[in-house]
Parts: structure tokens; C-alpha cells; sequence
């Protein structure tokens, strides 16, 4: 995670330089089999989202179809097609999470930030998302705001946690 | 011996070798075990799980399609316990289909259906949300309906492992799973080529032909049109499956018949044409060696062009190698040409009024005839392609008893073709049918092959290669004296790309390169009956044999037809005419169709 808060410098770069950049890792990965994730990984950081167009630029540098690239992207829910916000909250709804009320949480940050799962503010400054079981059981239940995990949520003090971003 | 390994099934001693799965085993003791998404040597990856079997010692129950048998394994496929999990299993995929068998054209005619049937299942027992789909007929040639889809995969395999084009994948996650392009893109707006493989291995009605039946029963009902029918070689070598017969059949005369009795005007044969298309082609084969041979500029290989799925992939993976494509309109469009020029104007009227319809064994040809570049003086050369499906609906629906029919032949001046014609419907057999006609005009003397079948390209390989020393050539051809003519042959998309790899990167050592898009060549092509495995290939293969070797005329040039048509009205071949009706132009599409406009 922390190689991506790295690499995300998204609003500052130009589209040529970001898939320059792009190129740069696939030329790194291709190679390697089983790395279409990780390429999709570093590219989301990089470009920020997954839209078609960046899809293709992988597909066609790896050698391999867009539907197949296009079912990786649309199979695990962390990466996007949609252009995300500033910073990415993401509320884990694994079992211990959900038992001890993550799903709360999703609630009261829906009424805070007027957004549905998935979408972003208007403000562009959060995205909110949901993740199944980041591996933090023992702190449910958990949260994370782009690599900061807050752990034993309360709903009444996400207020603040934001306020912070 | 040490392969052969000894198991029990259902109480009975049973072997099987080392590699085989529980279902092959069983299968080769006659034992049945139900299946849904297993395709024998093409689709063994158990996602239906149908196929589930007790293997004593194992936690679970087990996919047989896809667990190999060992040594003294226990399995049972006919417990309560299977019994049960194969009914869930069954009413689980029912509770996300939509079940509106009567007014599915596979109703009938599908494995889900079936299935149900022979499990025992037949009103669903689970109710709830179904997935939401949204149909795409937006291309010309398939229509996908995801509502029916039971994510099998079978079409998947097909068009990724098989045809190595790769434009269906799964997409999403979980209850919104569905098999379709990127993003959920429509067929046309990707590089799909319109082979129809898919809809061949779609076992519901979730992949099919784009419907073309009702176009023509308002043809043949309108009575300002006169409509005119042809029939692809390998049409005949399958319709007969459609009626019971077995595969391998030739019900040429029947088929004939039948476009007859449902009130055809004219019954023509798409061979005619293709005996047209051999003296078109190989002229401009030996046009294009002349030049190799004389120090001038030529483009070689040549690769044949009758396969439009073919064509249209070139066009999105190559757009830079199309001049190594012939020119030759496919078969059925230069025959559709010709009627609404040379026929028409025999009969004296007007070409508008006329209606062609193609009956073919693909399903890319429903998109060929929209090609804009098919046509002449504004009106497309073909109106309605049908596949061998659905002309076989086309029959059933007409009343006609298909197997009491007597044979009936097709009609003239567009029905005559020779034993050459027959075999472009199988792989290997546009390259021979050239090779007897381009080598007797070089060397005026027979193809030196037994029966002239040029044995090396003939069969079900991927890629078949040969080679033929020309000696002693006539004076005009003297440019040809010793040279090896070097030729290759495939079929199916996967090794057209290995062979168009080499035409890129400039290494390709043949002069003449023949490719079909459907694996075995149009005998198994995306139109034909369904279900076809090597077996049924290779019965269809020996079927259009048998049609070529039971002619009198087995070389195109020998076509009397062929030859009245050139002094008649076309002048020769590579003529203006020529050029004008029976030759075409090639569109550079890019892979993800950015080279359009």
C-alpha cells in the first residue's frame, strides 16, 4: 500500500507522463507470469482509476485481451473505472468488522458524506468504499483512510477522523 | 501397462488410464454421468459442478469432469447425496435464468432443457432476483442474451483457447457475473470477428445466430420479389443432422428439393461460384508469382479470402498486411453479383426486384453482406444470409417432410459446379481445388496426386504445409521452371495467427497460404448443427469427399458453366468485369476498431 501513496501523484503529472510511467512497470512485469494484478495495481496508482482507455494501453503492451483485463479490473472491488476522490475511505465488512458494527459505520458515513458506496463527494475530496476483511480483526471494527488504518470505530467520531483530511 | 490403473464405479470394477478423468473412465465403461458445461477435449474446467460424484475418502463431493481417477478409487455417482446436489445444483442455475422456454428458438433443442428432463427437475423451486441483462443484437451476426446465460464458459474457452481472439470473458463478480466483452461493450463495437463459435457451444439460448428467417419468409411472400437461393458447400454435408440423419450425410439433392418446395424461385449453388472463384484466384495467384518471379514487386504469400470472420480479424490484427489478402469477393457474394447483373439482365428485368438470399454454414457471413464495399450500382450483392440452423427451421416450419424427399437438382445457368467446388468446404480443400487448376494451366498436365488429393493438407490439423516442384512448365509459364511451390493450409483463428506472425515479420517461407476461421474449415462452421467434436469434422470431411469424387468434372476450369459465363459476359478472368463484380477491398479496423474513419 505504501508504494502507492508513493507513486499516486496523479494530480500533478500529465496523462503522457503518467502512461510513460505505466509503460515504465509493464515493462518491468510483463515478463512474469501471473503479474496482470500487480501491473493493474501500480497503473491505479499511478493514473488514480482504471478507465477503458488505460485497460487497453496494458492489454496491448502485455499481449493479452482486453475482455481478460477488463474481467480482472471488474472482478476485485478495490480497483475502479470511475475517477476517485482525494482520499479513499474504505470500510472493512469482514466477518469481525461487520459483527461489530461496520455496517454502522457505512451508514453514518453515507449521511456525513451524502454518497452511496463507490461513489465520491461532490467535493472530490472522499471516496467511499467497502472492503471484505482487511486483516485486522482483532481492531474491528476497522477503517482505512487512503494507508491509515483508525481502529474500534466509533461512528460518532468519524466526524473528526475527516475532519483530519 | 503400468498407464492402466483399476477403480471402482457404482459398485462395478472398472479401468481407465493414468490421465483420464472419473468421467472419461466412466464414460469409456458406459457408465453416464449428467454434465452441463463439460465439452470432451475443448471445456474441462467443472463450473456447472453437474458432474459431481461421491469419491469415498474425500471430504466433498467432486467435479468428475475435472478430478483425475486413481488407483482404487471408490466413486459413486448415483447416491442420495449426489442425487440431491445435482438437483440443487440444477434449481440454483434455474433461479437466474428466466425460463421462457417456449418462445426460446432453443426450446427444444437445449442442454439446460434437457438436463432438467433427465434429472427430474422440472418446476423451479427457488424465486427470487434475477440478474438484469440487457440483450445486444447491435452486430449483424450474433445475438447475445446474458438473461440466459448460465456462465458456463464454454464460450469463453472457445473464443479465448480456441479461436485465440479473446473478446468474451467473464466480467464482474457474483450475482453479477456476466460473459460478455470489456466494460459490457456490444460485439460490434470489439474486435469480434462474427466466427459464431459461441453460439455453437452455448448449450441455452444465450448465444445465437442473428435471426434472418423473418426477412426471408417476406421475400418469398412478396409477390413483386423474385428471390433466388444458394446453398455453401458444406451446407449439405450437416443439414441432414437436423432431421436425424446421421453426421456425414449428403442430402444435397433433398436440400434442393426442399428450397423448392418453400417456394425459391430459382435454386442456385454457391459451388458454381466457387469453381469462379478458383480460375479469379488463381489467376491472380500466378499473376502475383509471375511478378516474385521476374524481378518485379509482389506481395507473397497470397492468402485466400473466402472466410469472413477470417477477413475481418486480419482487418483488426494485421491492418497492415491486407494486401497479402486476394482480392476475390468470397464465393457466395461474387454468385450474388453475378445474379443481379448477368441473371437479371438473361431474364430481362429489373435487379431491384430480385432477392438473394445465401444459405451458408457461418454466421460471419451475416455480417459480410453489410460490408459496403459488396455491392454494385448501389444494391448489395447478397440481401439474407441463413444459416444451416435456421434454414432447418425454415423447413421444419414450411411442413415438409424433409426425409420422404426426392432429390432434386439445382438449377441453371448458376447451379453447375465440379468436384473441386465441393471441397472448399472443408479445410485444405480451397488450396487442392486451386492447385488442380493453377498447376494443369502451368504445366497442362494433371496434379500428380492419387484422386488429386493433395494428401499432406488434407484433415483436421491446425496447420498443414506442402510442397509442389513444377517441371517442365508450358511456354508461358517457363518463369515457374524448377521452382518448389510452398503452401500451407490452416483453420481455426489460432493458427491463422501463427502463420500471419511469420507474413508480419517477413519470414513466412510460403508462396500460398489457405485459411478458414472455424476450426476443420466451414463443415464446423459458427451456422452448422451443433455440437460438433473431431468425429463430426472428420464425417463431414469425408462426406464432401465422397460429394467431390462422385462428380465427372473434378477441376474448376472444366466447369462448362464457368466457361460459357466467361465468353458470354465476363471476358476473362482478372478482366474488367471481373474487377468490377467478383473482386473486393480490404477496410485496416486495429484491434480495438481505432483505425475506423
Amino acid at each position: 500500500m505504501n508504494t502507492q501513496t508513493k507513486t499516486c501523484t496523479c494530480k500533478t503529472e500529465s496523462e503522457h507522463e503518467k502512461l510513460e510511467r505505466i509503460e515504465e512497470v509493464i515493462e518491468e512485469y510483463k515478463d512474469k507470469e501471473g503479474s496482470l494484478i500487480q501491473i493493474l495495481h501500480m497503473a491505479q496508482g499511478i493514473y488514480g482509476y482504471l478507465p477503458l482507455k488505460v485497460q487497453q494501453f496494458i492489454a496491448e503492451r502485455i499481449n493479452k485481451p482486453l475482455s481478460e483485463v477488463s474481467g480482472v479490473v471488474t472482478f476485485y472491488s478495490y480497483f475502479s473505472t470511475m475517477p476517485k476522490g482525494k482520499n479513499t475511505i474504505r470500510v472493512c465488512l469482514g466477518t469481525a468488522c461487520y459483527v461489530r458494527g461496520g455496517k454502522k459505520i457505512i451508514e453514518r458515513l453515507k449521511e456525513i458524506l451524502e454518497v452511496d458506496v463507490g461513489a465520491t463527494t461532490q467535493d472530490g475530496r472522499f471516496t467511499l468504499e467497502v472492503m471484505r476483511c482487511i486483516g485486522a480483526c482483532g481492531l474491528a471494527p476497522a477503517i482505512t483512510i487512503n494507508d491509515k488504518v483508525y481502529k474500534q470505530v466509533n461512528p460518532d467520531k468519524l466526524r473528526s477522523i475527516l475532519d483530519q483530511y | 501397462m503400468t498407464n492402466t490403473i483399476n477403480l471402482t464405479i457404482n459398485n462395478k470394477k472398472v479401468s481407465g488410464s493414468k490421465n483420464d478423468t472419473i468421467m472419461e473412465v466412466a464414460k469409456r465403461n458406459n457408465i453416464i454421468i449428467p454434465s452441463l458445461c463439460y465439452l470432451e477435449g475443448v471445456h474441462q474446467i467443472g463450473s456447472c459442478r453437474i458432474c459431481v460424484v461421491e469419491v469415498e475418502g474425500a471430504k466433498t463431493l467432486q467435479a468428475s469432469c475435472t478430478v483425475k481417477a486413481r488407483e482404487g478409487m471408490v466413486v459413486h455417482t448415483n447416491t442420495e447425496k449426489v442425487k440431491k446436489a445435482r438437483k440443487l445444483l440444477y434449481e440454483l442455475m434455474l433461479s437466474d435464468h428466466p425460463q421462457d422456454c417456449l418462445s426460446c428458438s432453443r426450446n427444444q433443442s437445449c442442454e439446460l432443457q434437457k438436463l432438467g428432463e433427465l434429472i427430474g427437475v422440472s418446476m423451479p423451486r427457488f424465486h427470487g432476483e434475477k440478474s438484469k441483462s440487457c440483450i445486444d443484437d447491435k452486430s449483424p451476426s450474433i445475438v447475445r442474451d446474458m438473461s440466459k446465460c448460465i456462465l458456463c464458459r464454454r464460450c469463453v474457452t472457445v473464443c479465448n483457447d480456441i479461436q485465440g481472439v479473446g473478446v468474451l470473458n467473464a466480467q464482474n463478480r457474483g450475482f453479477m457475473t456476466t460473459v460478455s466483452p470489456a466494460a459490457d461493450l456490444p460485439l460490434d463495437s470489439v474486435n469480434c470477428t462474427y466466427c459464431g463459435q459461441c453460439t455453437t457451444v452455448c448449450p441455452v439460448g444465450a448465444l445465437q445466430e442473428k435471426d434472418s428467417i423473418k426477412a426471408v419468409w417476406d421475400a418469398l411472400f412478396d409477390k413483386n420479389r423474385r428471390v433466388v437461393v444458394q446453398t455453401a458447400p458444406a451446407v449439405r454435408a450437416a443439414l441432414g443432422e437436423e432431421f436425424g440423419y446421421e453426421p456425414g450425410t449428403l442430402v444435397t439433392g433433398k436440400m434442393a428439393s426442399a428450397l423448392k418446395e418453400m417456394g425459391f424461385d430459382d435454386v442456385f449453388d454457391t459451388n458454381f461460384a466457387a469453381d469462379l472463384t478458383i480460375m479469379e484466384e488463381g489467376s491472380e495467384l500466378l499473376a502475383r508469382l509471375a511478378d516474385a518471379f521476374s524481378g518485379k514487386e509482389a506481395v507473397l504469400p497470397m492468402v485466400t479470402s473466402c472466410s469472413p470472420g477470417w477477413i475481418k480479424y486480419v482487418e483488426h490484427t494485421w491492418p497492415d498486411e491486407l494486401d497479402h489478402l486476394s482480392s476475390c469477393k468470397s464465393p457466395h457474394v461474387m454468385l450474388g453479383a453475378l445474379i443481379k447483373s448477368y441473371y437479371a439482365h438473361k431474364l430481362g428485368i429489373d435487379p431491384e426486384s430480385l432477392f438473394v438470399v445465401s444459405v451458408m454454414p457461418c454466421t460471419a457471413k451475416k455480417y459480410e453482406i453489410t460490408r459496403p464495399e459488396l455491392a454494385n450500382g448501389g444494391l448489395a450483392n447478397v440481401d439474407a444470409v441463413l444459416t444451416t440452423r435456421e434454414l432447418a427451421r425454415m423447413i421444419k416450419d414450411s411442413g415438409i417432410d424433409f426425409r420422404s424427399l426426392e432429390d432434386a437438382e439445382f438449377d441453371n445457368p448458376l447451379g453447375l459446379s465440379t468436384g473441386a467446388a465441393d471441397i472448399f468446404g472443408t479445410s485444405g480443400g480451397v488450396m487442392e481445388a486451386a492447385l488442380r487448376t493453377v498447376y494443369e494451366i502451368v504445366t497442362g498436365r494433371e496434379l500428380p496426386f492419387e484422386k488429386l488429393h493433395v494428401t499432406p493438407i488434407v484433415g483436421l490439423e491446425q496447420i498443414k504445409t506442402a510442397e509442389l516442384l513444377i517441371e517442365n512448365p508450358l511456354e508461358d509459364f517457363l518463369f515457374l521452371d524448377g521452382v518448389t511451390l510452398k503452401i500451407a493450409v490452416t483453420s481455426g483463428l489460432s493458427g491463422a495467427a501463427r502463420l500471419m506472425r511469420e507474413v508480419a515479420d517477413g519470414i513466412s517461407p510460403y508462396h500460398f497460404i489457405e485459411v478458414m476461421g472455424c476450426p476443420g474449415g466451414c463443415i464446423s462452421g459458427g451456422g452448422q448443427p451443433r455440437l460438433t467434436d473431431d468425429s463430426v469434422r472428420q464425417k463431414r470431411m469425408e462426406a464432401i469427399y465422397r460429394e467431390d469424387e462422385g462428380k465427372t468434372l473434378r477441376k474448376s476450369h472444366d466447369n462448362p458453366s464457368v466457361t460459357k459465363l466467361y465468353e458470354d459476359f465476363l471476358g476473362s478472368p482478372l478482366g474488367h468485369r471481373s474487377h468490377e463484380l467478383l473482386h473486393t477491398t480490404y477496410t485496416p479496423r486495429g484491434i480495438y476498431n481505432e483505425a475506423v474513419k
